[in-house]
């Protein structure tokens, strides 16, 4: 909503400077969003009367006018098609600076004097028409500045208004907030009932009242729609941001600026028979203002004739009843539509209007007679006419009524924080229009309807504090909470667990959580993801079922800005399942590729493995203390490399995956491999356990070290799974700190450099003690898994 | 063997200081110490010949010999000390390395700004005794809005642009729903924040389809406005770690009433006015307001005995004003050059 100071200030006396009145708005809670000049700066622009249009003897286009503006006349070549003799037109005489700072002189054009220049609305920064000059009205007195005819020394502050304060889509809607802000009184006088001077009724059939239960038609015979607009009602217009548009649709836009109340305007012509307000029918279609033409649903309210629909109610007339320049007879419409029914079937037809915005938050619902004949008197004062009777279909049990909400002054205690004295709750709920009786403990307020947003204590006590003012308000400092806040220490923080990653050498990235699908099927394709309805694109189409898709797309845009040592990870939730059996569960995830280590001056460049990924992974295993560790098996997942990919177990459950990404994936990706991934079920990460104090040997530990050759095919885990449980409690350790293939070792099978560290927590442990256990792990090995001490 | 019994023990000890002396090596030292003190040393040799001598002369040479081959010893072993001194520092010397050289080993990343800001964020409030509640991303419809006095069409919508599933599924437009769940769950009083993800469905310049929210709700008995502006006042004091002016703006949400948005002092420019404040002074950082009695019939809490506060803010918001970042989508291209600064 864009306010005209100098017209608010015509309604009521405002006390302040347009910058202060800015601010007190904002701080009501009608946050301003700019604060602008009516007119760019310009002088020596005053109104000319085009006495007479000859033709350039030189030139085809131009003509040459004798301008009289105020004494004397004066000669100017013009190259506007629309200059007339007879026109009253904006003149720059010699020396006038227009916004663009161009500065007017006298010149030759093709060898004839110019003493000036005859401007367009655009050469004044007053609109976009650059196409002929700004024609003024008959009541413009030639030589007077035109700044001060059009009144151009005025402020507009554009209001953002929150959806709850339609009763301020109107001047006088603001003007009534302004009085209660400022404490001056607003006199308004509602427009006076025009007469009827001819017999021409309509009639109205209400068939869907809840919707529509006040509706106001009258006839005016005998239109001229060739009149033009005054220029205060077109400066206003345009102020607004309402383009001139002929004198009836500019007055029925002017009322709506003016009270707040849309309406609109048919050819009386094209109306058959009279008028009802109804659901659409199936199948029925409309071409509306715009020049579109909508398959009406069977839920939008439509105004119809006896035969077809002729507006879509409440947000867009017709084309085919329109008035146009051939229109003598119109019919005004002047309703009101229930914001239930018209609020989002605008946008479900992809408009939005000055009036649908309206209407959807909320329209006066007693202003729609006083609004039909306030528009007529316009009309004929404008454009002329004999206007008919007021018709008014109205089902008054449908309509908003005034309510009645109790508000008590310990309840504005307790809510606000403060007390607010018994005159300043009267002041404020009078001067904002509401009736107050009762006090000083408890009060009943009648509040009018169309203040929809006020309909219990609450919404009382906002309007008092916020006029009032939020900054009287004092601060309280929280009290200390009484209870203390669990914090189960078992539980590895997800802050730690970042903590630990970037420690290694992680950035954490944060990607969307939908992704596209081919992405999706290629990284997780045993997962369908649930689709978006209405996706921004189809690179945002899915929901992401693993964060692999994301992290793996942070991987390549950084790879494609030569970035060649990447550690990546992020967190988040990953949604798989369908809509009604739906799991969303928070995961962690990780990606290396590139160097194996920072580059360095004395370290030799190694490209990273899956060991490189797995110690990090087996390091996150680590937060969760000493309980039972992650099992890691080799099973083949179909985006990762199948010799080079583990599920990650938690006891009996599958908690995640890490491996090499498949080398076809990463050519589909696009990435520079070799790429290494990991993925866990972040409740798994976070299980820990509470340490639990063990006790310190204070005996000499042992160390044996074993070369053990076992067939290729048993994973080492189970070799020391067996050796623990073979060389029994004494042993404290095993380090695994060689494996070998090759010379010296049989085909199909590795060497493992095993060491056994041996301690007892009574005694020192004598040789002979080791050596039985050593001979026990290796008979046990050769028993279990063939393994052989390598010779 | 023949012993020169004429050599003045002096000149022998003489001489073996001056061989000690040109030691140049503990090799060559010790090559010394064997000449004179080993098996078959000069002075050795000289104790080994005192049989040769008289009875009576024997005690006062073999102590003469003693007291010879002791001065010897301590000048072998001062002579092994400077040399041994010598090639400590020699071998410290030829191990000298460039200090100015770069250490090896991993760097620390760093965590995603959004992440640092939220977890100060929960650490400011977990200070005001506020614990971190969470809910689902995918929400319902009456989570999202109907539960917050949205209903269908309102046009509280039209601000919302909803990504939809279906008629009733949708990704979550902002964090409140978890105030719902909260007080449906865990009843009243409450004290917890929900920081979170939310979507919406616009993307330009100053929008991201997702972002980032903190959602705050306290409910208790008596429980006022004048609580709610001083724990935000707090939270952006600390926060920013400026002593900034604040001020509450009357604003609208559906399920706050009293509504308010809070502004701060501009960190940029300190309330006089620049680009980043849009020469207002003061910077829009969050919306706030009382719980309407409405959300708490949807959640079964008398609204007559309970009352509480609800806030909201953006995350992204805090963290460009707070580490002067003016592009929002930076966040979510994940470029190293730009996570590298925030280490």
């Amino acid at each position: 909503m864009r306010i005209s100071v100098d017209w608010l200030k015509s309604l009521l006396p405002v006390p302040d400077d347009a910058a202060t009145l800015a601010d007190r708005l904002t701080m009501a809670g009608l946050e301003v969003d700019a604060l602008e000049s009516a007119a760019p700066g310009f002088t020596g622009v005053i109104v000319a009367r085009i006495e007479s249009c000859e033709p350039h003897p030189d030139a085809d286009r131009l003509r040459v006018c004798r301008v009289r503006g105020g004494n004397g006349a004066i000669q100017v070549v013009c190259g506007a098609a629309n200059a007339r003799s007879g026109l009253r037109a904006a003149l720059a005489l010699p020396g006038a600076m227009l916004p663009d700072n161009r500065e007017i002189r006298i010149s030759s054009v093709r060898g004839v004097e110019s003493n000036g220049m005859l401007c367009s609305a655009r050469e004044l920064g007053l609109g976009d028409d650059a196409s002929g000059l700004l024609e003024l009205t008959e009541d413009a007195v030639p030589g007077q500045d035109l700044r001060e005819y059009l009144g151009l020394d005025d402020q507009l502050i554009e209001v953002d208004l929150t959806p709850n304060r339609g009763d301020c889509l109107g001047m006088l809607g603001v003007a009534r907030e302004v009085s209660a802000l400022t404490g001056v009184d607003l006199h308004f006088p509602m427009p006076a009932a025009v007469p009827p001077v001819i017999e021409a009724g309509v009639h109205i059939r209400l068939e869907a009242p809840a919707a529509c239960p006040r509706y106001v038609g009258r006839v005016i015979r005998g239109v001229d729609t060739s009149a033009a607009t005054p220029m205060w009602m077109q400066e206003r217009l345009r102020r607004a941001g309402i383009r001139s548009l002929g004198p009836v649709v500019d007055v029925t836009n002017y009322v709506m600026l003016e009270l707040g109340q849309p309406m609109h305007a048919f050819d009386r012509d094209c109306i058959d028979g009279g008028i009802v307000v109804r659901l659409a029918r199936p199948g029925e279609s409309l071409e509306l203002l715009n020049g579109d033409t909508v398959d009406l649903t069977p839920e939008t309210l439509v105004i119809a004739d006896h035969r077809r629909p002729v507006a879509l109610a409440g947000i867009m007339g017709g084309e085919g009843s329109a008035v146009t320049g051939s229109t003598r007879d119109i019919l005004l419409e002047s309703a009101f539509f229930a914001p239930a029914a018209v609020a989002g079937r605008a946008r479900g037809y992809g408009l939005h209007t000055d009036s649908s915005h309206r209407f959807e938050r909320g329209v006066d619902p007693a202003l729609q007679v006083v609004a039909a004949e306030r528009a007529t008197a316009l009309i004929l004062e404008i454009a002329g006419g004999e206007p008919g009777s007021v018709v008014e279909a109205v089902e008054a049990t449908n309509l908003p009524s005034p309510r009645r909400v109790r508000l008590r002054a310990s309840r504005i205690r307790h809510l606000l924080g403060m007390a607010i004295p018994q005159e300043t709750v009267e002041g404020v709920l009078g001067r904002l229009g509401l009736g107050v009786q009762g006090g000083p403990d408890e009060w009943q307020v009648e509040v009018p309807a169309y203040r929809f947003d006020i309909t219990i204590e609450a919404d009382l006590i906002e309007e008092l504090a916020r006029v009032h003012g939020y900054d009287r308000i004092p601060e309280r400092h929280p009290a200390t909470p009484v209870t203390v806040a669990p914090q189960p220490e078992a539980r590895v923080s997800l802050s730690r667990i970042r903590q630990y990653l970037v420690a290694r050498g992680f950035h954490e990235v944060v990607n969307y959580a939908f992704v596209d699908r081919r992405s999706q099927e290629l990284l997780d394709p045993d997962w369908t993801p649930v689709p978006l309805a209405n996706p921004l694109s189809v690179e945002l189409a899915v929901m992401r079922t693993s964060l692999l898709p994301g992290l793996l797309g942070s991987l390549r845009r950084n790879q494609n800005r030569q970035q060649e040592r990447l550690r990546l990870f992020e967190t988040g939730l990953r949604f798989r399942g369908t809509l009604d059996d739906l799991e969303q569960d928070p995961v962690l995830a990780g990606v290396i590729a590139g160097s194996a280590e920072p580059e360095q001056w004395g370290v030799a460049r190694r490209t990273v493995d899956f060991f490189d990924l797995k110690g990090v992974v087996e390091g996150l295993a680590d937060l969760r203390g000493a309980g039972p560790a992650l099992q890691y098996t080799a099973q083949p997942h179909p985006a990762l490399h199948p010799g080079q990919s583990a599920r990650i177990d938690d006891g009996e459950r599958a908690c995640g995956w890490l491996g090499a990404l498949h080398p076809r994936v990463e050519r589909e990706l696009d990435l520079q491999g070799p790429v290494f991934v990991f993925e866990m079920a972040l409740g798994a990460v976070q299980t820990g356990e509470v340490p639990r104090y063990a006790g310190l040997s204070r005996f000499p530990s042992i160390r044996r070290d074993l070369a053990l050759v076992v067939d290729d095919g048993v994973p080492e885990a189970q070799i020391r799974t067996a050796i623990r449980r073979s060389a029994g409690e004494i042993l404290q350790k095993i380090v695994l700190f060689d494996v070998y293939r090759g010379k010296g070792v049989a085909e199909g099978a590795r060497s493992l450099g095993i060491g056994l560290i041996l301690q007892d927590f009574s005694r020192t442990l004598t040789d002979g003690e080791c050596d039985d256990a050593v001979a026990r792990v290796v008979a046990d090995l050769e028993r279990d898994f063939g393994a052989r001490l390598r010779g | 063997m023949t012993i020169d019994h004429a050599e003045r023990l002096e000149d022998l000890i003489a001489a073996a200081r001056r061989e000690v002396e040109q030691a140049a090596d503990l090799r060559a030292l010790d090559a010394v110490r064997v000449a004179y003190l080993g098996k078959k040393g000069r002075l050795t040799e000289r104790l080994k010949a005192l049989g040769q001598l008289p009875a009576e002369e024997r005690p006062a040479a073999g102590q003469a010999i003693n007291q010879a081959k002791q001065e010897v010893r301590e000048a072998i072993d001062l002579r092994r000390q400077a040399l041994d001194a010598k090639a400590l520092d020699d071998r410290l010397a030829a191990d000298r390395v460039d200090v100015t050289l770069p250490g090896r080993g991993e760097r620390p990343g760093g965590l995603h700004p959004v992440t640092r800001t939220l977890e100060r964020m929960e650490s400011l409030f977990a200070s005001m005794g506020f614990r971190v509640a969470e809910g689902p991303e995918i929400e319902d419809d009456y989570h999202n809005f109907e539960a917050l006095n949205i209903p269908a069409h309102h046009p509280a919508r039209a601000m919302h642009d909803t990504f939809y599933f279906d008629a009733t599924r949708l990704l979550r437009t902002h964090t409140s729903p978890v105030q719902i769940r909260v007080m449906e769950n865990e009843g009243v009083p409450v004290r917890v924040i929900a920081p979170g993800r939310v979507y919406r469905c616009d993307s330009d310049m100053t929008h991201t389809p997702m972002f980032h929210q903190v959602e705050g709700l306290l409910v208790d008995e008596g429980i006022s406005f004048a609580d709610l502006k001083g724990a935000l006042h707090d939270f952006a004091r600390e926060f920013f770690e400026k002593d900034l002016a604040v001020r509450f703006r009357p604003s609208y949400f559906p399920f706050t009433e009293p509504s308010a948005e809070m502004d701060v002092q501009c960190v940029h420019c300190g309330g006089d006015g620049c680009r980043v404040c849009g020469r207002s002074g003061w910077l829009e950082v969050l919306g706030c307001g009382m719980v309407h009695p409405r959300v708490f019939e949807y959640c079964g809490v008398d609204s007559e005995r309970y009352t509480g506060y609800a806030f909201g803010m953006g995350v992204e918001r805090l963290t460009m004003l707070r580490y002067g970042v003016d592009d929002l989508r930076i966040f979510f291209e994940n470029d190293l050059q730009f996570l590298q600064q925030f280490r």
